[in-house]
């Protein structure tokens, strides 16, 4: 096996597991997997010390096909497995695999409490726009008047700004990539496994059973330079072939032409992926662009903090009562602090 | 105490005394019974508690709804229960009085503080017609002491700098002091108590440390009371004790657990009436490597517990039924995974929210058969609040040593109560080994089977981390043996088969059954189990006093059964079996043992009192008896 792109000679360290892959044919998540292994196996990590868990749904069988340690457990559930483990294990390397049916929908009220506790965990958020396991109804994130199997006459539902939302839960590692292009991925998740705290990249991939092309004009060489942006921290947010920016009228982005007596480059907005004020306009950057003028659709690292992990705060704590305790002596504990003697 | 110029007033020696204190919510009557517990459990009496209070943090002053109250029993003799009916009723107002005086014995002791009887009270009681029944005769059947204990607290406190509200917060104090005299206890208990509490506010531990003082020698003054009470040092078994509720005893079980198959224990959990006080009680002690964690819910709280336990940790979960009914579908994951996981319910009454600060034992059912598909998960109950530690002891060697979720059943009523424990020494427990395997040399994991099963039908509990052991687990049906994704249908019989039957298989591991009480054989078997224990016990040791072939089996192992139950029921004519719940037990051994058993069911969010027990018995039991069970 090789990478995607060619272009550099990988060691057949071989992080897929024994299982065959049983997505449908010409489906995303092939790419990701891909792109998964070749990180890991350029990493230096050991097997052993790399887990995967996962929720359910198609993403969800991620764990199946890679030879590390690997749980799929239930639906909307996998980031308080994965807190439980990081919280007793902090020297592992944990990956958690989830869709926006999983993450977004039922398992909503724990991906943002993952997220504000902040467990060094790499969660790569599969964000198709469908329900595919359960066969094409609409997801948290399709959009509204989606025509599916559930909406015949179109969604009713407003759906997630999923990375906005992760800003709003206090992320402090916010990306989003596509299956279609896999040096952005591979960066950026390599980005997201340097982290220390809860890194969540967004993956947009293509269902191309239930959903085929929902990502088309962001992944389609065409559309791709004016319909997206990829932002690298302190260079100034360009577009189309650089003949176009984002430049920011107060709290406004605003589309300016750059070229011959445009915008000049240090007039634009200059990414900085540590400032949150400008991370939560970033991640409004999420324009139909279906629309006339609708701003492009970001990629990249668009904001990263480094505040501590929860487990590192959890386990000081049980070193600290060690310390100002001793370590337990069962004894003493069952005695308790008063007690009386029947002679 | 040292006021010598007074007579001393005669005492009278008792065996056993109830004794409840009920006020407002906000009287600080948990804090005065278990204060007063505490001393006569020092002192070396038996005790036995039942607090009971409002759902209502702080319920409108005065009212029923707000009534706080906490029955003690205590003795020279061994005491099981908090006790049927009061000896004394101290009520801090008309509601109280109005709430439990039908707990009281005829001719019991009521000590009434006037100041709770005012028009205001009388009216927040909706006390008939606004009439004070301190003095219209209708309580000539009861010996009625009447104090202002408020009048007196502020006398007391004269000349300290707080303010009225704060003064009236001792009144509790002022009681507890006079309760303290008027059965020969001392305050010392309860000074030191005090001291720790308020030592960092010298005014407010002075107020309260008069106005116990100022209620101990009221008593002793005071001509309204002649007789002060003594009850001497229970015969309990050499040794030393504490006193312990069940919740703090299920923390403890849980911790000597943990440290007894030295693991770290992490328990994720989220906050729940009465479960609470486990989660409270653990984050005491994180120095015995014990990780709290409040999870954002009920699902989270168990789903965190799981992924500590897949890391090799001691997963824990605790709540209350309906918490319980959330974390359903990931102890199916749970037993699916076979990891060990500990899963709590301290019951009170429901369905739904129903009655959380009131007990029940209606979920057995919930934890026998509520899950999806076939999975079967090892169900066990404690009896009482010292069992609280055993069984959560015994909840940790299964789930450890068989690598499967365990459901103990505590309810409200041992949860809060609590008993004088001869607690064990550490070494007196037993190790406890988790089927741990080695790591391989080899970093392919070809060849390793994470569901190969040993004689016991238990998987290896391989570890992330540990090298040559990398492998997949999940919720789907899973191939014998490799553990990987199976479809196939031969397959999933013989794994539904094997899960069972090593959950099965732990009946291997119970101690023979034991009668609790009465003949090996005869007329009638009462099988209890969890919270009725200490009901039954007393009401099955009365009956064989009274010449009745009764005896008293409770049952532990609520799901697999003792396999010495089955053979036991059939050596009695009649089988009893009396349940806080419409018969949920009764209805499971029926099935199991084809045995006519008969129920004797409670649904009031209350304990069953020994009476109860034994006027059911006897209903039971031939015609004779019946007769002298009328007359009692």
């Amino acid at each position: 096996m090789s990478t995607t792109n060619g272009t550099m000679p990988v060691e057949k360290i071989d992080f897929s597991s024994d299982q065959e892959v049983r997505w449908c044919p010409g489906c995303g998540d092939y790419s990701i997997l891909k792109q998964v292994q070749t990180l890991l196996e350029q990493s230096g990590k050991r097997k052993e010390e790399v887990v995967f868990i996962s929720g359910i749904g198609c993403s969800s069988r991620f764990p199946y096909y890679m030879d590390t340690y690997g749980l799929h457990s239930i639906h909307g559930r996998a980031p308080a497995l994965v807190s439980g483990l990081r919280s007793v294990r902090p020297e592992l390397s944990v990956w958690m695999i989830t869709g926006d049916g999983d993450a977004l929908s039922i398992g909503g009220n724990h991906i943002i409490h993952l997220l504000r506790r902040n467990l060094d965990v790499n969660v790569l958020l599969f964000n198709n726009e469908i329900y595919g396991l359960t066969k094409g109804q609409y997801s948290p994130t399709s959009p509204e008047g989606a025509v599916t199997r559930s909406t015949p006459m179109g969604s009713t539902d407003h759906p997630f700004n999923p990375l906005a939302l992760v800003k709003g839960a206090d992320g402090t590692f916010i990306a989003r990539s596509m299956d279609r292009d896999p040096k952005h991925m591979r960066e950026i998740l390599a980005r997201a496994d340097a982290h220390r705290g809860t890194s969540l990249v967004e993956i947009y991939q293509n269902c191309n059973v239930f959903n085929d092309g929902a990502f088309e004009v962001f992944t389609e060489k065409a559309t791709k330079p004016i319909h997206t942006i990829f932002v690298e921290h302190g260079k100034p947010l360009t577009f189309a072939n650089g003949t176009r920016g984002i430049k920011l009228n107060g709290m406004t982005p605003v589309i300016v032409d750059t070229y011959a007596g445009g915008t000049s480059l240090e007039d634009l907005w200059i990414h900085d992926e540590r400032d949150p004020f400008k991370a939560s306009i970033l991640v409004r950057l999420f324009d139909d662009p279906r629309l006339e003028g609708a701003m492009p659709r970001p990629f990249g690292v668009f904001y990263v903090n480094d505040r501590p992990t929860h487990e590192d705060k959890l386990r000081a704590q049980v070193q600290r009562s060690k310390e100002m305790k001793g370590p337990g002596d069962l004894d003493m504990l069952l005695k308790g602090e008063h007690t009386w003697t029947i002679q | 105490m040292s006021n010598t110029t007074l007579k001393p007033k005669p005492t009278e020696t008792r065996q056993n005394v109830v004794i409840l204190f009920a006020g407002d919510s906000g009287d600080g009557i948990q804090l005065t019974g278990s204060q007063f517990t505490d001393t006569n459990a020092l002192f070396g009496n038996d005790v036995s508690t039942f607090p009971n209070f409002p759902a209502e943090i702080r319920a409108p002053q005065g009212t029923l709804a707000g009534v706080s109250g906490y029955q003690l029993h205590f003795g020279s003799v061994e005491i099981f229960t908090p006790g049927d009916q009061c000896d004394v009723l101290v009520v801090m107002n008309a509601a109280a009085l109005k709430a439990n005086l039908s707990k009281l014995k005829k001719g019991g002791t009521i000590i009434a503080n006037t100041d709770g009887f005012d028009k205001k009270n009388l009216r927040l009681a909706n006390v008939a017609g606004e009439i004070d029944p301190l003095t219209d005769g209708s309580l000539t059947g009861y010996a009625l002491h009447t104090v202002d204990v408020t009048k007196l607290t502020r006398t007391a406190l004269e000349g300290t700098t707080l303010g009225m509200k704060e003064k009236d917060r001792c009144k509790n104090m002022f009681v507890l002091g006079f309760i303290n005299w008027m059965y020969s206890r001392e305050n010392a208990l309860t000074e030191g108590f005090l001291q720790k509490k308020f030592g960092k506010k010298p005014e407010v531990l002075d107020a309260n440390m008069k106005a116990l003082s100022a209620g101990y020698y009221y008593g002793e003054t005071s001509e309204t009371f002649s007789t002060r009470f003594e009850v001497k040092p229970a015969p309990m078994p050499k040794g030393t004790y504490r006193s312990i509720t069940g919740n703090q005893g299920t923390a403890l079980g849980l911790i000597a657990g943990a440290q007894k198959a030295k693991l770290d224990l992490f328990y994720g959990s989220y906050p729940i009436t009465p479960a609470s006080d486990i989660l409270h009680e653990l984050s005491r002690h994180k120095n015995f490597g014990v990780i709290t964690f409040q999870a954002e819910d009920e699902i989270a709280a168990i789903s965190s517990a799981i992924g500590a336990s897949y890391g090799g940790a001691l997963g824990i979960t605790a709540s209350s039924g309906p918490g319980i009914a959330l974390k359903t579908e990931a102890m199916g994951l749970a037993f699916m995974l076979e990891l060990p996981l500990v899963v709590v319910n301290v019951q009170r009454g429901g369905p739904s929210t129903g009655l959380p600060t009131r007990t029940e034992q209606a979920d057995l059912w919930q934890a026998v058969h509520g899950r999806n598909g076939e999975a079967p998960i090892p169900v066990i109950a404690a009896s009482t609040p010292i069992d609280c530690f055993e069984m959560a002891f015994e909840a940790v060697q299964i789930a450890l040593e068989h690598m499967t979720p365990v459901i103990l059943l505590t309810d409200g009523y041992i949860a809060n109560g609590s008993e004088p424990w001869r607690f064990p020494e550490a070494k007196s427990l037993p190790e406890i080994k988790p089927p741990f395997i080695p790591a391989r040399e080899q970093t392919s994991s070809e060849g390793f089977l994470p569901y190969q099963r040993d004689e016991r039908g238990v998987r290896p509990w391989a570890l992330p981390g540990q090298t040559g052991l990398q492998h997949r687990i999940g919720g789907i049906e899973k191939q014998d043996k490799t553990g990987n994704i199976s479809y196939e249908p031969m397959n999933h019989e013989l794994m539904v088969r094997l899960r069972g039957e090593k959950v099965a298989r732990i009946a291997d591991r119970y101690k023979p059954i034991r009668l609790d009480s009465g003949p090996p054989e005869g007329e009638l078997l009462v099988v209890g189990w969890g919270s009725t224990y200490g009901a039954i016990r007393t009401a099955a040791l009365q009956l064989q006093a009274e010449g009745h072939s009764v005896a008293h089996v409770h049952i532990r192992h609520l799901f697999p059964f003792n396999k010495g139950l089955g053979p036991l029921l059939k050596k009695y004519k009649q089988v009893l079996i009396p349940e806080m719940n419409s018969g949920q037990l009764r209805q499971l051994l029926r099935a199991e043992f084809l045995v006519d058993a008969k129920g004797l069911n409670k649904i009031q969010g209350m304990p069953f009192t020994s009476e109860e027990i034994r006027t059911g018995v006897l209903e039971l039991l031939s015609p004779a008896p019946k007769v002298s069970a009328t007359s009692v």
